[in-house]
């Protein structure tokens, strides 16, 4: 949300505006960021020594049933994916100077993402009455700090969402400063992208 | 101005904001420094800090040096040694050569590629304050780390696992004050300030461009901060990631390093090497860079092989990607782990040999003027190839498997940082001192520094490399005597106080220089590049008019052209001190002054602070930051 990226520099060497390319670089550090997680998680996935286990285990000899809810997690994926629909919506409406669609797909954005982090408020408080935390075993560390530091990326993006809803609210958002919505977007796609690649490699794919 | 409102007294204190502001925008008083947005303002700021830590780190080294000068060495205990071990490494990698290579993008990238600032000014301002702010949080340590007793109490706090931070040392159980804690977090908030640097030189780099300023138009320099650049935005989220998970172990007792419940201490050297491996070049590939400039304007002779020297830094940094577990030989990777990547260490040699042969390539034929700078451009050369063939020599295998965790490799990575990177940065100093000062440092004094540094330096390490092949370990605080190590450390020691007295002799410099040095003219080495077509010391704007730039070595260029031999005549027209005619830069419109940077960053030791001791104050300095981010993306950005 910074405004103007220098100098009057009226145009850039390679055309591309200043913050759209901080936004790519950013972007492009966060995904050896949430690798770095995401490397671990697989490294220790099914090395943990003792429950709770993500599925249905026998674990010396004694059965345990898995915490993961498969069908509750999918439908709060689905949720999230919903809202890069919004927010595609948002960015149109806007590049089209409609700012009352603007209005409205940004806060249906917001409502999506905080939906998916009540979800996961919910999945984490099940999963600790069922004794995992992030001390239990080395599932529940894993787990918890990988997908804790995407709902924090999804909290800073639902932040900068309610934050330009206000910014339309009092009309300060037209066609010309579009790139705010198109910036805070890529940030929200990037989020969901990898909430997709965490929900298969952590949920869907499970090691037989 | 919530701040001020919830103050009680509104109008004080956004009064006392705005004058502020204006005495900014005017550039006077402390104020301007405060809440200075100009990219060479920063610089300085960068370069003083950095090498206040550097003095800091010094004194850790000496302390090291004299603990060790004699077997059964009693000035400090172990558990003393090792936190001075660790702050020394820690402060020298992060607090000095980075920050130093730092300044070095702030005075110069804009100067060098045509353009009036960075990119994001004020993203600028917050890396340094985050810079300052995190290492200081990091020297706190030794002060408030060891709960046991203050730092008269013979009980010095600080970190104690080294500078690499191996788990399990870093784990509670073995580390039990608050050394680690100021460790983990404060390498994190490092981690923030070196990442937005990196973004904002890439993007000034690459949107920045004066016209014609293609992008094998750009200095060598300018090259090797892009690469840097690079390796710095896609490392750091490794060890970011790699310090949180020591941060969950030990605040909020995680698994990630807890062998007792399946666990691996190896996760944390993966990451930590996978990240260190680049953070070697991130912290070479800058000097490299200015070394590169500094032997073509002192041999007046363009840098022999341009797009070769390019190319290889490049190449050096996607190979850096791919030697990390040569760190970790004796850890039982395996022999086909450990055969690939011998071999991938040996292949980054390559192109950092042919870097070297272009630099004295560079030299040979020119018609050379030895001095200061140019010295250390020299000595930098020849003591890093030094290092970089003692590091080739670890790469084989079996070698390292002797050498692994002896002097032999305390003395390579001192050739590479201290001969190598050091050197590069001081040959920068003296060639770019006059740019930002407006005066010459004082050639004697310089040459004294060089010459003491110089024989200093390898009085000090070449003794580590017979050190470590008779078997020395390092890491330890005394040796008995009768190992045969007596000499060989005195003669260290010896070395390491001349080095002291050289580093005093350059203080001596740039003081005596900044009082009664001779004056600089725009120009004063004939120079090469953009810089030094504007005066010394650079108006705030810096370029009255923006350069058209029409090949490399453009400011050449301008001054000479060939006769048929080849041979460089001034260009009658102009002269040969040509300069840009210079407006009196009205109407230019600089970025405004703010002092959101700074309170943006002051919130992220506060944070740090709130998880070693109350949580509270997490939520307080969140608070801060989130204050100065929103504030920061409401103010206007130039009035």
């Amino acid at each position: 949300m910074q405004h103007a990226p220098a100098v009057h520099q009226a145009e850039t060497s390679t055309g591309i505006d200043n913050r759209k390319l901080l936004m790519w670089l950013f972007l492009a550090s966060e995904c050896l960021f949430f690798g770095g997680l995401i490397g671990t998680y697989l490294l220790y996935r099914n090395r943990s020594e003792g429950p709770p286990f993500p599925t249905d285990t026998v674990y010396n000899g004694v059965p345990y049933s898995g915490v993961f809810d498969i069908p509750f997690t999918s439908i709060s994926a689905f949720v999230l994916l919903m809202s890069s629909v919004s927010m595609v919506l948002a960015l149109a409406a806007i590049q089209r100077n409609d700012k009352r669609g603007l209005r409205a797909w940004l806060l249906c954005t917001a409502l999506l993402g905080m939906t998916f982090l009540a979800g996961q408020a919910f999945e984490f408080t099940e999963f600790y009455r069922e004794g995992l935390t992030v001390h239990s075993n080395l599932f529940g560390t894993t787990f918890f700090v990988l997908t804790g530091f995407h709902g924090a990326h999804v909290s800073v993006g639902v932040l900068i969402l309610l934050s330009l809803w206000v910014m339309a609210l009092r009309g300060k958002i037209s066609a010309k400063e579009s790139l705010n919505v198109e910036l805070a977007g890529l940030y929200w796609h990037f989020v969901d992208v990898v909430w997709i690649v965490i929900f298969t490699v952590v949920y869907l794919i499970q090691p037989t | 101005m919530a701040g001020a409102a919830l103050a009680g007294r509104p109008v004080s204190m956004v009064e006392a904001v705005r004058r502020a502001r204006q005495a900014a925008a005017s550039y006077r008083g402390i104020w301007s420094w405060v809440a200075t947005v100009d990219h060479k303002r920063i610089g300085m700021l960068y370069a003083v800090t950095a090498f206040t830590f550097f003095l800091i780190g010094g004194i850790e080294a000496l302390i090291i040096r004299l603990q060790l000068a004699q077997p059964a060495g009693g000035l400090v205990d172990s558990d003393q040694y090792s936190r001075l071990f660790t702050m020394h490494g820690t402060t020298m990698v992060f607090l000095v050569v980075m920050p130093l290579s730092a300044a070095f993008f702030n005075l110069l990238i804009p100067l060098m590629i045509g353009a009036r600032d960075v990119a994001f000014p004020r993203l600028n301002a917050f890396s340094y304050w985050v810079f300052l702010f995190g290492g200081l949080f990091m020297t706190a340590s030794f002060f408030t780390g060891n709960p046991a007793g203050g730092f008269f109490q013979g009980k010095l706090g600080a970190p104690d696992a080294g500078w690499f931070g191996y788990a399990p040392l870093t784990l509670t159980k073995f580390s039990a004050g608050h050394g680690i804690d100021y460790w983990a977090l404060g390498l994190i908030i490092l981690g923030v300030s070196s990442m937005a640097g990196g973004f904002n030189f890439i993007v000034t780099i690459i949107n920045m461009r004066a016209p014609g300023m293609t992008l094998f138009r750009m200095p060598v320099f300018v090259w090797m901060t892009l690469v840097t650049s690079f390796l710095i935005v896609l490392a750091m989220p490794i060890i970011t990631v790699a310090l949180f998970q020591l941060m969950f172990d030990r605040t909020f007792g995680a698994n990630f390093f807890n062998v007792a419940e399946g666990g691996t201490p190896l996760l944390w050297q993966h990451m930590f090497w996978l990240f260190g491996h680049p953070e070697v070049y991130i912290l070479v590939l800058p000097a490299m860079g200015i070394v590169s400039e500094v032997l073509p304007t002192f041999s007046r002779k363009p840098l022999f092989g341009y797009p070769f020297v390019v190319f290889s830094g490049t190449a050096i940094a996607f190979m850096s990607w791919g030697v990390w577990a040569h760190h970790m030989y004796t850890t039982g990777l395996g022999s086909v782990a450990n055969a690939a990547f011998g071999v991938s260490t040996i292949l980054i040699a390559v192109p950092t040999g042919v870097k070297i042969f272009n630099w004295m390539a560079t030299l040979y034929g020119g018609s050379i003027k030895l001095n200061t700078s140019l010295l250390f451009a020299v000595g930098f050369i020849a003591m890093f190839t030094v290092g970089g063939l003692t590091g080739v020599t670890h790469s084989i295998v079996p070698s390292d498997y002797q050498q692994q965790d002896t002097y032999y490799i305390v003395a390579h990575f001192h050739q590479v940082l201290v001969g190598g990177a050091l050197f590069g940065l001081f040959a920068g100093i003296y060639y770019w001192f006059p740019k930002f000062s407006g005066k010459l440092l004082n050639e004697k004094l310089g040459q004294a520094h060089f010459w003491l540094m110089m024989i200093g330096f390898n009085v000090t390490f070449q003794p580590m490399m017979i050190l470590g092949l008779l078997g020395m370990p390092r890491r330890i605080q005394s040796y008995p005597d009768g190992m045969g190590w007596g000499l060989w450390n005195m003669v260290a020691t010896v070395g390491a106080l001349a080095i002291a007295v050289s580093i005093m002799v350059f203080m001596v410099n740039i003081v005596y220089s900044m009082i009664r040095g001779e004056k600089a003219g725009a120009d004063p080495w004939d120079g090469r590049t953009l810089e030094w077509t504007i005066p010394s010391p650079p108006p705030a704007y810096n370029f009255a008019e923006i350069p058209q730039v029409r090949a490399l070595d453009d400011f050449w260029h301008r001054k000479y052209a060939e006769n048929e031999s080849g041979v460089p005549v001034p260009v009658v027209a102009g002269g040969a001190y040509a300069e840009e005619p210079h407006g009196d830069g009205h109407g230019i419109h600089l970025p405004s002054p703010s002092f959101m940077p700074l309170i943006a960053a002051f919130g992220l030791p506060i944070i740090g602070f709130g998880f070693i001791y109350d949580y509270a104050l997490v939520a307080a300095g969140a608070m801060i930051t989130l204050f100065g981010l929103y504030a920061w993306a409401l103010e206007p950005a130039s009035e």
